[in-house]
């Protein structure tokens, strides 16, 4: 990959206003962006890893709207599922803008806005990838706004000044709700030189979240909520068993349930329109359905077709000498991670409702102009016809990087002529999820006669991660050739080890994979870790000098260096069991942002206990560090719930469990009563953070679990022997 | 059949064809009360959390005939911008939502806890708050909950009628 390239300036762009709104006293301010999406795409991830806000081509692109009470709307292209990138997003647009970020309405933008993300919401990318766009609009929008009030007061541009909404001058002031509205025609200034680090007022601040009233108070703003008049609902028949097909369907004792509407074959599925959701629950359980199933899976068989060794294989790093069999130096270790579910808290659903010549789909989605696409192609429409309407997502966790469901909600709804809303059940959410996939890893390591590592390499064998995937440019995989989601966190980033490798070994499953939040990151980091830490222990060497001396100052080195130093500072790490209790450190680096755990663990009664976690993560420039450390304690404990308790099968064809429960997950009691952030910022602009502090989380656990008990833990759920 | 309850402080007959239809569905789709979720359907998440008569109830498995005279609050009926209930205001104070789904639940499941007991220890928040939250705001909100204690104490403190 090319990395001295410097990152093209996103440019090139021109405003324009945009009548017609039906709103009285709007000025709205657009983009064109100018250039071929997919290409550039490629290219820039290929070179960042930072894809751009990438728009949909020549249509407007509506982005911000002066209100009549002088607040601003901002259409965000990317949904708020969690992350806080609404008010990050405020808060960039207020320095530039000079207004309050309570000034600032953001809302998803629907896809008629003409602000369509190619992409999606999603790789921590957010913040990071709107840093640089969306300063240049707001400070063109703020030049227009000055431009225009000059016009207006007969005052000299260069004399004004901005705050809070207001443009100054010496003869008087003009909020810019004013000049918006008595402005017919706007100048198009060139993209102004952008405010220096020093003059941020709202951004590096912890500015309380923008949607902290709505979700503590039961607005409805999540998918499921959406309503519109005469709405009917629908649930959806879906096989229980992996690969079943659809063999016959008797509808007839369904269809005389009460407020059955009607019931309709989908690809592979029945849908049931009711009039409410309940009496379309009631009919699906008397819709008579029968499935072919050609093989009932076991977790055997996903095991013995997961493996190292099997499968496509890609060396995804490679330096020095691979290690021999034969060599009885040479420490082997396997490592298994199972099924993962994404069992974010809100089913998945969509408002559909499709009209002649045009169509309306409202649903949690991080894909949103795909899904337009979708439904659009599903239904014979132009794109342009069907308007996506993103809401809150009640959790996203890469499930709702395919909403493909939106299309059996426009199916539906086409078929009875009224808007429907479709609802998964619980057991559809577990059974047909789109899963993180079961990973097997074999880590070699040997020691040099200095004690430190002379190879290490780590084999990885994983299902679908980005191949399959609608938001990855297909090119990318043959430029690629391996599952660039599966590699999060393969590669080895000791690099002061002179022979290392990293090998994947890709395999598609017989059920869905894809996206779970930090992709290989943990499963890949929990490998290699526990096997660095293990070499340290029989090296007999302190855990973080060990790893400080396989790293180099190159590159992003001098960074990691410093997570770990500062993480075992901070916790004040010891190799000592005290109080029955054991630490443990790991560190991992992901899409830039380096980051170290060290965990406080105890073992009571065969259960591992997590009392402490110190995170150190270095994310570049902290827009808001409060919701940078959010995403921080929320990664530890999703990745702590994945590490000791979650775990799908399959069970005589069927993926199990389908409830909460019976699938386990990290509650209240199983969290910890310590959790200290520490944020370094070894980068002037903000890096991603939703998903690097998940790495290490696991290995981390496991290797004070090997401190304190003797036992290395090699399979997640961690679990003691 | 027709049902009549108090929700919110109003009195509300609905007609329902089933009585046992969960009463969340009522709730949300009938009284169009959109604050408690449907996250399980089978009582596992809290998500649906509701006080009926001062209880916690996960409605989505609490049949509708049941509500029958029964005082019931939902998150819209808690506490309102103006004046919070302390609940919601020890959250806003500790920033605590992130996707925001699952909250309603818990923070009526913390109200119902805080009647009860007005202190509660960790241990009394480990064993009570039960919950799922996905985001893992589960540190964040232990020191709500705490902070809730707090508030509500000085409230009672200022205002004993308030006990």
């Amino acid at each position: 990959m090319a990395q001295d390239k410097p990152r093209k300036k996103v440019s090139r762009r021109k405003f324009l206003v945009r009548a017609g709104l039906g709103t009285v006293g709007v000025m709205a301010i657009g983009t064109y962006v100018f250039r071929n999406p997919i290409r550039r795409e490629v290219l820039e991830m290929a070179e960042t890893l930072v894809p751009p806000y990438s728009g949909s081509g020549t249509s407007a692109n509506l982005w911000f709207e002066v209100l009549e009470d002088n607040r601003v709307r901002l259409h965000s292209p990317k949904v708020e599922m969690g992350q806080g990138a609404f008010t990050g997003l405020a808060q960039i647009a207020a320095d530039e803008l000079d207004v309050a970020p309570g000034q600032i309405e953001v809302v998803a933008a629907a896809t008629d806005s003409g602000v369509v993300d190619a992409m999606s919401t999603g790789g921590s990318l957010s913040i990071a990838s709107l840093w640089q766009p969306l300063r240049e609009m707001a400070a063109t929008m703020r030049e227009m706004l000055k431009n225009e009030a000059a016009k207006q007061l007969g005052a000299d541009a260069g004399s004004l000044s901005t705050r809070e909404g207001i443009v100054f001058s010496g003869e008087g002031s003009l909020t810019y709700a004013e000049i918006a509205a008595a402005a017919t025609e706007w100048e198009l200034p060139e993209v102004p030189e952008l405010r220096a680090a020093a003059q941020y007022q709202y951004v590096g601040k912890p500015v309380q979240r923008v949607d902290l009233a709505p979700k503590v108070f039961g607005s409805p703003i999540f998918g499921l909520d959406a309503e519109l008049p005469g709405m009917l609902h629908a649930s959806i028949i879906r096989p229980e068993a992996v690969g079943a097909q659809l063999k016959s369907l008797d509808s007839k004792a369904a269809a005389d349930m009460p407020g059955v509407v009607k019931i309709v074959e989908l690809e592979n599925a029945v849908g049931v329109v009711a009039e409410s959701y309940p009496q379309a629950l009631a009919a699906c359980r008397k819709v008579k359905v029968e499935w072919d199933v050609p093989k009932r899976w076991a977790e055997e068989d996903i095991r013995s077709l997961l493996q190292v060794g099997k499968g496509d294989k890609m060396v995804t790093q490679k330096a020095g000498k691979a290690v021999s069999e034969e060599d009885g130096a040479v420490v082997s270790l396997s490592f298994t991670s199972p099924i993962g579910a994404h069992a974010q808290l809100e089913p998945n659903g969509a408002l559909a409702h499709v009209e002649e010549g045009k169509a309306t789909v409202v649903l949690s989605t991080q894909v949103v102009g795909i899904t337009r696409n979708q439904v659009a192609e599903a239904l014979g429409m132009k794109p342009e016809q069907v308007n996506v309407v993103p809401t809150y997502l009640g959790g996203g966790f890469g499930r709702r990087l395919n909403t493909a469901h939106a299309i059996e909600a426009a199916l539906l709804s086409r078929a009875v002529g009224k808007p429907v809303k479709y609802m998964f059940t619980r057991q559809e959410e577990f059974q047909h999820d789109t899963f993180r996939p079961p990973t097997h890893h074999i880590v070699k390591a040997r020691l040099g006669e200095d004690g430190l590592l002379d190879a290490l390499e780590h084999h990885y064998a994983s299902g679908d991660v980005a191949i399959g995937s609608l938001i990855m440019p297909s090119a990318l995989h043959q430029v690629l050739g391996t599952d660039i989601g599966a590699m999060r966190g393969g590669n080895i980033m000791y690099d002061n080890i002179p022979n290392r490798r990293a090998v994947q070994w890709h395999t598609s499953l017989p059920f869905a994979t894809s996206w779970w939040r930090s992709l290989g990151l943990l499963a890949n980091t929990f490998a290699i870790e526990s096997m660095v830490d293990e070499m340290a222990m029989r090296s007999g060497q302190h855990p973080a000098d060990f790893r400080l001396a396989h790293i180099s100052e190159e590159g992003a080195g001098a960074r990691i260096k410093a997570v770990i130093r500062e993480a075992v500072e901070k916790a004040g790490y010891s190799d000592e069991v005290q109080n029955g209790r054991a630490m443990g450190l790991a560190a991992s680096i992901d899409t830039n942002s380096p980051c170290a755990h060290v965990v406080e663990v105890s073992v009571e009664a065969g259960e591992i206990k997590v009392h402490k976690v110190t995170c150190v993560l270095d994310c570049g420039l902290a827009v808001n560090p409060d919701q940078v450390r959010a995403q921080c304690e929320g990664s530890i404990l999703m990745g702590m719930s994945a590490a000791m308790h979650e775990k799908m099968t399959l069970h005589k064809g069927e993926l199990q469990p389908t409830i909460y429960g019976p699938y386990q997950m990290a509650l209240m009691r199983h969290a910890p009563k310590e959790i200290n952030v520490y944020l370094l910022q070894g980068a002037e602009v903000p890096l991603p953070v939703g998903e690097p502090p998940l790495g290490p989380i696991a290995a981390a656990i496991g290797n004070a679990v090997r401190r304190l008990t003797g036992q290395r833990l090699t399979d997640l759920p961690l679990r003691m022997g | 059949m027709k049902i009549a309850f108090t929700i919110n402080g109003r009195a509300q007959s609905v007609e329902i064809e089933d009585g046992n239809t969960p009463l969340l569905w009522v709730i949300r789709d009938q009284l169009n009360l959109k604050g408690t979720k449907f996250g399980c359907g089978k009582a596992a998440c809290g998500a649906c959390t509701i006080l009926v008569d001062g209880e916690a109830v996960r409605c989505c498995s609490y049949a509708a005939k049941l509500a029958e005279g029964k005082q019931i609050t939902t998150i819209e009926g808690l506490g309102t911008r103006a004046q919070p209930h302390p609940v919601q205001q020890a959250w806003i104070e500790e920033v605590v939502p992130q996707c925001g789904y699952c909250q309603p639940g818990f923070i009526m499941a913390t109200a119902a806890l805080l009647e009860k007991n007005p202190a509660p220890t960790d241990e009394d928040i480990d064993n009570n708050i039960v919950n799922v939250c996905r985001c893992g705001t589960y540190y964040r909100m232990r020191k709500a909950i705490h902070r809730a204690a707090a508030l509500q104490a000085q409230q009672v403190a200022v205002n004993p009628k308030n006990q």
